[in-house]
């Protein structure tokens, strides 16, 4: 009974990004939160339910509606010696902290010398519903920006092992966090704390035939198409980046060496997204050894609709990826 | 406040402190310009000719344990701080001994050791990480404060909205300040703002306003040691509002044509400098061979100054790609 009880014991993406919190905060005392609505409520998603009982108003904050003012105030308390994690409720509100942490968080050490040890959690992507406005994946928009981390995990163990090491680390780093993962992902993690250490991707599936690389959201999706292509014989391998910067260009060159051909997929828009780049490292530094064009799986260049038919229709699918790499399995 | 309450409010050392701090970044900044005209210095040089009395008066204000997060034109607080001429001149000569290394270029140097923030040029972008060091005192219950400002035309920004109304939430221990010029580059105030006082935008985030004569830098020191006793005792934010006059264009290369010339002959009569010498001497603390000896100098402290930053090496190219990323959280 005991041995069952421990086995069935699992752990929602949500839930693993809630103790990663907690854990950090009772570690460390300088670790402390802020955002709308993280306190009395809880968060939107109710990941900080409880923790304003625990910590007080002061290592939990609500904030005014102010994006960039809250991210600049943790920009200073980060100078000063504290630890903070934003919560940036929706993904969609950076734009209006993209000031602050493009010209301040980012620049900061390498003008003047000053760390920023600041975390900005940032729930982004689609599948829920949510509109134009809820819905966006803008890592994009700080891929191309020098000076910040971003990390981005698909399971519950890199959720919570990843803002472990994103707390732990002196640099700003961005956690894009899947809302569509919160409560449908579910994995049982270790008692002993842990930390994923940021730059090191991870290989989900290993195969033989083609390398999906892929992160997010989108890394079930190509779990799911390479299941369904065991039957017919082609065998996928699943790259998962789990942090966008630094990019682990090992892990990805090692695998592409491999299989000789590529999937990228992501959930971002095509046009200059971290797949483009990827192609053309790939194009620089692998071109001898692919055997197949490069293939981008992404959604095209909208904002993400509300409707469900136009919603399914913008997000890729299973179908997509099986179509591709049989495609590509032919070449 | 007539002399009798200055003597009475200010000690006499400060008094002279101030004075020395005056005529020392006038004399540093006209060599700046100097070098500039000579084409030695490249990018943007932007001073504080004619409102050098604000950042002297509330540099001269904190304790050193305090924190500064300077508005562009604010030299003599970093002279306060202990940045030497030499460094500041590095800095603008883009040599690796200057405080960023070479990585930027005029007024945007800081140094956390000695807590001063680097300037952003987007200007208000460090009200809000100002008041986020102001958080971090709150947090650790500290007893320091935060001094940050912009001016008329950085107080139309978002962030400048944002951080008030967030310190005054929270009743952060920091005092913001508005240098009123009358020019964002060459905007006039009438186009920046429906208002004639900046300080009304103060009363929107319940916050105490006050307006000070920038020019008189007893009046500024005096302002900011009452914002910061409140700050200190922790009943939150004061804005101070520095009626001043920008003395030279937006930067140096800027004729600054568009300012009606008897507007900055009437604010010639006001500078800063000569107004705290004939405060010193109504006091009885100085005369014209003291003022004489202090010129003399600040003048040698500004040559000793170009000596070291034109002796000093250029950085190397690759060098440009140092410091991206930290590999260690400072712990100030």
């Amino acid at each position: 009974m005991v041995a069952m009880a421990q086995a069935t014991e699992e752990v929602s993406y949500l839930e693993a990004i809630s103790q990663a919190l907690d854990e950090e905060m009772a570690r460390d005392e300088r670790v402390f939160l802020m955002g709308e609505d993280v306190g009395t409520y809880g968060g939107a998603f109710k990941i900080t339910e409880g923790f304003l009982q625990k910590y007080g108003e002061w290592r939990v904050l609500d904030t005014p509606l102010a994006e960039s003012g809250f991210v600049g105030a943790a920009i200073g308390a980060a100078m000063m010696g504290l630890r903070p994690v934003v919560e940036m409720q929706f993904a969609d509100f950076i734009s209006c902290a993209f000031d602050q942490i493009t010209e301040v968080a980012a620049k900061n050490h390498y003008r003047w010398g000053a760390a920023v040890p600041m975390v900005i959690r940032a729930p982004f992507g689609g599948g829920v519903h949510g509109g134009p406005f809820h819905s966006e994946c803008p890592e994009g928009w700080f891929f191309h920006s020098p000076g910040l981390k971003l990390v981005a995990p698909s399971t519950p163990y890199d959720a919570k092992g990843l803002l472990k090491a994103a707390i732990r680390d002196p640099n700003p780093v961005i956690y894009f966090e899947h809302k569509f993962l919160y409560r449908r992902i579910k994995s049982a993690l270790p008692k002993e704390d842990f930390v994923v250490p940021l730059g090191k991707a991870d290989v989900k599936r290993v195969g033989n035939d083609i390398s999906v690389i892929t992160y997010g959201a989108m890394v079930h999706l190509a779990l799911e198409a390479a299941q369904a292509l065991t039957k017919e014989g082609i065998d996928l391998e699943v790259v998962d980046l789990r942090t966008l910067i630094p990019l682990d260009k090992e892990t990805i060159y090692s695998s592409v060496r491999k299989t000789s051909k590529v999937i990228l997929l992501h959930e971002d828009n095509k046009t200059g997204g971290i797949g483009a780049e990827i192609a053309a490292l790939l194009a620089e530094d692998c071109f001898d050894c692919l055997d197949g064009p490069i293939v981008r799986i992404a959604p095209p260049d909208t904002p993400v609709p509300f409707s469900p038919p136009l919603e399914e229709f913008f997000l890729p699918k299973t179908s997509d990826i099986v179509s591709a790499a049989r495609k590509l399995a032919a070449y | 406040m007539d002399v009798a309450d200055i003597a009475k409010e200010i000690k006499r050392d400060d008094m002279l402190q101030m004075h020395h701090y005056l005529r020392l970044t006038r004399a540093l900044e006209e060599r700046i310009t100097a070098l500039y005209r000579q084409g030695r210095i490249v990018g943007g040089v932007y001073t504080s000719h004619g409102m050098e009395a604000i950042a002297v008066g509330y540099a001269s204000a904190l304790e050193r344990d305090d924190v500064i997060a300077p508005y562009h034109r604010d030299m003599g607080a970093f002279l306060i701080r202990g940045f030497t001429t030499g460094e500041i001149l590095a800095q603008y000569l883009g040599k690796r001994t200057g405080p960023t290394k070479g990585k930027d270029g005029n007024v945007h140097m800081g140094d956390l050791r000695r807590g001063v923030f680097g300037f952003v040029s987007h200007l208000a972008d460090n009200l809000p990480v100002a008041a986020g060091a102001a958080l971090a005192f709150k947090i650790r219950g500290e007893s320091r404060v935060v001094f940050t400002g912009t001016g008329d035309g950085g107080s139309s920004r978002g962030d400048f909205h944002e951080a008030m109304n967030f310190a005054a939430v929270r009743k952060l221990p920091v005092v913001f300040f508005c240098t009123n010029n009358q020019y964002a580059y060459s905007t006039p105030l009438r186009l920046q703002m429906a208002i004639s006082n900046v300080v009304d935008r103060a009363k929107a985030y319940g916050m105490p306003g006050e307006i000070v004569d920038g020019n008189d830098v007893a009046a500024v020191y005096l302002a900011a040691k009452r914002a910061i006793a409140i700050a200190r005792e922790g009943e939150g934010p004061t804005f101070l509002e520095f009626k001043t006059m920008r003395m030279h264009g937006h930067s140096e290369h800027d004729p600054a044509k568009y300012v009606p010339r008897e507007l900055l002959e009437d604010w010639k009569k006001k500078d800063p400098i000569l107004k705290a010498e004939r405060l010193l001497r109504e006091l009885g603390y100085a005369e014209e061979s003291y003022f004489q000896r202090v010129a003399e100098r600040v003048k040698n402290e500004v040559e000793t100054g170009v000596e070291f930053a034109e002796q000093s090496p250029l950085p190397e190219g690759p060098e440009m790609l140092e410091g991206v990323f930290a590999d260690g959280a400072d712990s100030y």
